[in-house]
């Protein structure tokens, strides 16, 4: 018999139960992603605010240059990069979240910045948010915001910000 | 719940709890990346010309500074080591044996190769077969090793006044750097090559105190104010305009007058220039006095001004006996005629563009071709594909190439014809009109050859320069076509009435 053991007492038994120790590991994981996402500033990414775009510092380019922008008093980020219904905006959040800290940590990312097509297309469907009724009769009947070789950031790129 | 479960349930948790500890890691090394952006490691100050001091403060830069020893090569230029000679790149002469024609006479003829990044100037000076068949001046150095402490010792020793820890824009830390330029200008080359100890380096192109970009090359300096005295427009050079439009009581000062992009092309423009050495102190000269366009600067070499009161000439052709000039590097002068420039775009947009390293940006200090990094040197203003972006570049490059072909052909037929007119008897004075015509073509064609951009830097000026040079080889050929005509009457054709 190993003498070294001390006594299981209900105390020890209690902690050597696999649930439990399951369980204590489980809250420390939880408890540091907890930390983690508070530290990272993860709730300002369910805001409106740009300054969240900025937190990671690689788009500070394009915030500086919005600041400057003809759209700065009229548009923030969020009005032109996520669509505007509830489900479709977060949906948009949660992937534009997963690409953006994807390529962050990893650094394996296109420099300068590339807008995801998928992206594009919101973009533009923010334009026409706006802007319907004043384009309605040129993109009636052309290509206009249909395809990407044909939309409105094409010509009017720094609308927005400048930079990519 | 079986054992076996929990344990897999307990690697797991585990597993991700590293995950999660890792990321908070990366997440913190990024949130200091943001806040810290030099190390103030080491005091450096007028006088720290090793750039491995400087390198502790600025390590991202370093970095990039240091991998210039890379050799790399696109379609018209890079530094591609050379087969048969390791420590060298390719030779242009062996590949274009025209250039070698152009050059009888003078020591490009006897070696001539791709330059190699800025890692390698000061030995690829000291290498080159041309050091064995010419004596080189010490105003070769002035641009192929880092000469601002150098000048500044040497000038104090000349007499000027102070240590050389005084700020090099203050009156003393001009005149250390002016004497000592003048000094190390007549020396001969190998006396001035072994004062230096490194190729260019941080404080050629930085304060140390602000990091502030700064022109320290005295070249520059004096070529600029000519320049801004002049009356040719620089639509691509602001602050030169805005001096021109003041009182003009002192002369321009790029140190004082350019705005930051504006200086962020003319460090560069410190050494990427066509020069020439004036008189018998071989100073270093830009011969910018009339404009930068080439010919502004062959109407400056035309003057008959230089030894023996005639147009100044690098070599007489020994074909030809033509008064020729050897251009070098232009890089600066075209860019100033291109598009590029005009929109305010400088050599560092492209050259040393910014990259991203995690949270931060910095200039990457790996000075090459954009060609090699077309992502970051021009998709940040292009919207087109990097594909598309090097067939537009090589587009360019290909057509200045075939244009370059076409004035080497004609400049190569009036040397071969100026030598059967000489072995046919005729006369300096007969043959002076053929040889100027082969002078003018000459320094063109040289012009955007000696140029490392193959026409890219301003493609319209490169191609007008050289259909002028097609031209010019062209009337050449013509000049002695009718003296010889004029000789022999030819038969003249019957013309029948109809």
């Amino acid at each position: 018999m190993d003498t070294n053991l001390a006594p299981a007492t209900p105390k020890t038994r209690f902690f050597r139960r696999p649930a439990v120790m399951l369980f204590l590991v489980l809250s420390m994981v939880l408890g540091m992603g907890a930390y983690t996402f508070a530290d990272a500033r993860g709730l300002s990414y369910l805001s409106n605010d740009p300054k969240a775009c900025v937190n990671c510092h690689v788009m500070n380019d394009n915030y500086d240059s919005w600041q400057k922008s003809s759209h700065h008093a009229v548009a923030s980020c969020n009005d032109c990069h996520v669509p505007h219904d509830l489900l479709g905006k977060y949906l948009a959040k949660a992937k534009h979240g997963w690409r953006h800290s994807k390529a962050f940590t990893t650094g394996d990312y296109h420099d300068p910045i590339q807008v995801h097509p998928e992206s594009r297309r919101e973009i533009q469907d923010n334009c026409l948010r706006c802007h319907g009724k004043l384009t309605d009769a040129i993109a009636g009947h052309a290509k206009l915001g249909k395809t990407d070789e044909v939309n409105c950031i094409r010509c009017h790129a720094t609308v927005g910000h400048g930079g990519r | 719940m079986s054992k076996a479960l929990y344990t897999l349930g307990f690697v797991a948790a585990a597993g991700a709890g590293v995950g999660v500890a890792l990321l908070l890691g990366n997440i913190k090394k990024h949130q200091v990346e943001a806040t810290v952006t030099n190390y103030d490691l080491v005091k450096v100050d007028e006088k720290t010309a090793d750039p491995a001091e400087w390198g502790k403060n600025h390590p991202r830069q370093y970095d990039s500074y240091k991998r210039t020893v890379d050799m790399e090569r696109t379609r018209y230029g890079g530094s591609e080591a050379d087969p048969k000679k390791p420590d060298t790149t390719y030779s242009k002469i062996e590949e274009d044996p025209r250039l070698v024609t152009m050059w009888k006479g003078y020591a490009f003829a006897v070696d001539f190769r791709e330059e190699r990044g800025h890692a390698y100037m000061l030995q690829d000076q000291k290498d080159t077969e041309r050091q064995k068949v010419v004596k080189q001046p010490g105003a070769c150095l002035h641009c192929h090793a880092s000469t601002t402490t150098v000048y500044r010792a040497e000038g104090i020793k000349a007499g000027a006044p102070g240590d050389g820890t005084e700020d090099l824009c203050s009156a003393a830390g001009k005149e250390q750097l002016m004497k000592g330029f003048d000094k190390v200008c007549s020396m001969p080359y190998a006396d001035a090559a072994a004062m230096a100890k490194h190729p260019v380096a941080c404080i050629d192109c930085h304060d140390p105190k602000s990091m502030a970009l700064r022109v320290t090359r005295p070249g520059f300096l004096d070529g600029i104010a000519v320049l801004a005295k002049s009356s040719e427009p620089t639509p691509a050079l602001p602050s030169v305009e805005k001096w021109r439009k003041g009182d003009r009581k002192r002369d321009y000062d790029p140190n004082v007058d350019a705005s930051r992009q504006e200086m962020r092309s003319f460090v560069c423009g410190q050494c990427h220039v066509e020069y020439y050495f004036k008189g018998d102190a071989k100073r270093l000269t830009y011969p910018w006095h009339k404009g930068v366009k080439v010919e502004n600067i062959l109407s400056y070499y035309d003057e008959p001004v230089f030894k023996d009161g005639k147009p100044y000439k690098d070599f007489a052709h020994k074909i030809s006996g033509a008064p020729a000039l050897k251009a070098q590097h232009p890089e600066f002068e075209l860019w100033s005629q291109g598009v590029h420039a005009r929109a305010g775009v400088a050599c560092a947009d492209c050259h040393m563009p910014y990259v991203r390293e995690g949270a931060m940006k910095v200039s990457d200090h790996q000075v090459r071709s954009p060609m090699l990094m077309i992502d970051k040197a021009c998709q940040t203003c292009h919207r087109a594909s990097e594909a598309e972006m090097k067939a537009r570049c090589e587009l360019i490059q290909d057509r200045t190439k075939a244009l370059m072909d076409r004035a080497l052909n004609g400049l190569c037929d009036l040397i071969k014809d100026i030598e059967a007119a000489q072995a046919d008897g005729a006369g300096d004075e007969e043959l002076a009109k053929a040889r100027d015509f082969q002078r003018q073509a000459q320094f063109r064609i040289d012009f955007i050859n000696a140029e490392n951009s193959m026409g890219f830097h301003a493609p319209q000026e490169a191609a007008r320069i050289l259909g002028e040079a097609c031209d010019f080889a062209r009337q050449g050929q013509v000049e002695l076509a009718k003296k010889h005509a004029a000789k022999p009457a030819l038969p003249k054709p019957e013309v029948k009435a109809p």
